[in-house]
């Protein structure tokens, strides 16, 4: 059997993504850097916590910001999650046109919440001049926050360069766990957010 | 060849059945997520006692992550054991990493 029949079986495995060898050590590595990136944002969320009120005379997270936005942006985020659940549903069920519609919602959620997230920062900036320069509390929250956002769009740039390459090629062994993986960093972006809106929005204005 | 029945039309049946049913549950845990998420913002619109509300902010947040760690990526699943060691390798250094940041700033 040549490579592209043995990546494009008949019947597709009940797990694609973890079918060959490379998409399990795919699965395991991209867990293992599950476990860096928690630690990554765990530095940020604790220089958050111990510089928030270091405001340089500013004003404080109380003054600044405001829930509406914020719950907008956490049932975006949220239901974009569930919508990548669907994906990787029917990639399962081998259905790969369903795949790329569930996934095409997810990025439109996706890009909703980075927009509300630019006017966010831009209405900081030029309504109350609040920049990262401004005070510590500045500078560690939109790292942190920044952060996150930047992890927003290199998930967005993952799965839409995952969609279009593979568009024409359909699903196979392949690229499930290209798909697969995606999916995993995508719900990872919503696990930090719960955090950000739990530790940084909601006690901010306690 | 006991192993590779998957191919017949009732396995495929009762696998697809398998997943559908697990589809459900994810929208069932969807649902629950979005209401502790309004549970979380109603807490903090309640003007409740500050001491009182964190905590269960926090549990909230705790099992919302739960959900997601275990059903929408899949955890629960079998094959999941290295994957968790490692991840959870991942958040107790977390949360030294947190503790020693905020012990810090504590006086």
């Amino acid at each position: 059997m040549s490579e592209q029949d043995v990546l494009n079986p008949k019947h597709m495995p009940h797990n694609p993504e973890k079918a060959t060898l490379e998409g399990k050590n795919k699965f395991m590595g991209f867990w293992f850097f599950l476990g860096g990136e928690a630690v990554l944002f765990a530095s940020l969320f604790g220089t958050y916590l111990a510089l928030k009120d270091a405001t340089n005379g500013g004003k404080s997270s109380e003054e600044l910001f405001g829930l509406e936005l914020v719950f907008i942006m956490t049932m975006l985020l949220l239901t974009s999650s569930l919508t990548s659940v669907y994906a990787m549903y029917h990639m399962k069920n081998n259905d790969f046109k369903k795949m790329q519609l569930w996934l095409g919602i997810t990025v439109v959620l996706g890009l909703g919440f980075l927009g509300f997230e630019i006017y966010e920062f831009y209405h900081y900036i030029h309504e109350y001049e609040f920049t990262m320069r401004s005070s510590a509390f500045g500078s560690a929250f939109y790292t942190l926050v920044g952060f996150h956002g930047g992890h927003v769009v290199f998930g967005l740039l993952w799965i839409v360069t995952l969609m279009v390459r593979n568009a024409k090629r359909g699903l196979n062994l392949y690229n499930a766990p290209k798909f697969y993986i995606a999916s995993l960093y995508w719900h990872f972006i919503d696990v930090v957010w719960v955090f950000i809106f739990t530790v940084v929005y909601l006690m901010g204005v306690l | 060849m006991a192993d590779k029945v998957s191919g017949t039309a009732a396995q495929l049946e009762f696998e697809k059945q398998k997943r559908k049913e697990e589809m459900k549950q994810q929208v069932i845990t969807f649902a629950l997520m979005i209401i502790f998420t309004i549970i979380a913002f109603a807490m903090v619109l309640s003007e409740l006692d500050k001491l009182f509300v964190i905590p269960i902010l926090l549990v909230l947040a705790a099992i919302q992550v739960g959900f997601q760690l275990y059903y929408f990526m899949h955890m629960s699943h079998k094959g999941h054991e290295l994957p968790a060691l490692m991840f959870y390798g991942g958040v107790f250094a977390a949360f030294i990493t947190i503790l020693a940041l905020l012990v810090l700033v504590w006086w």
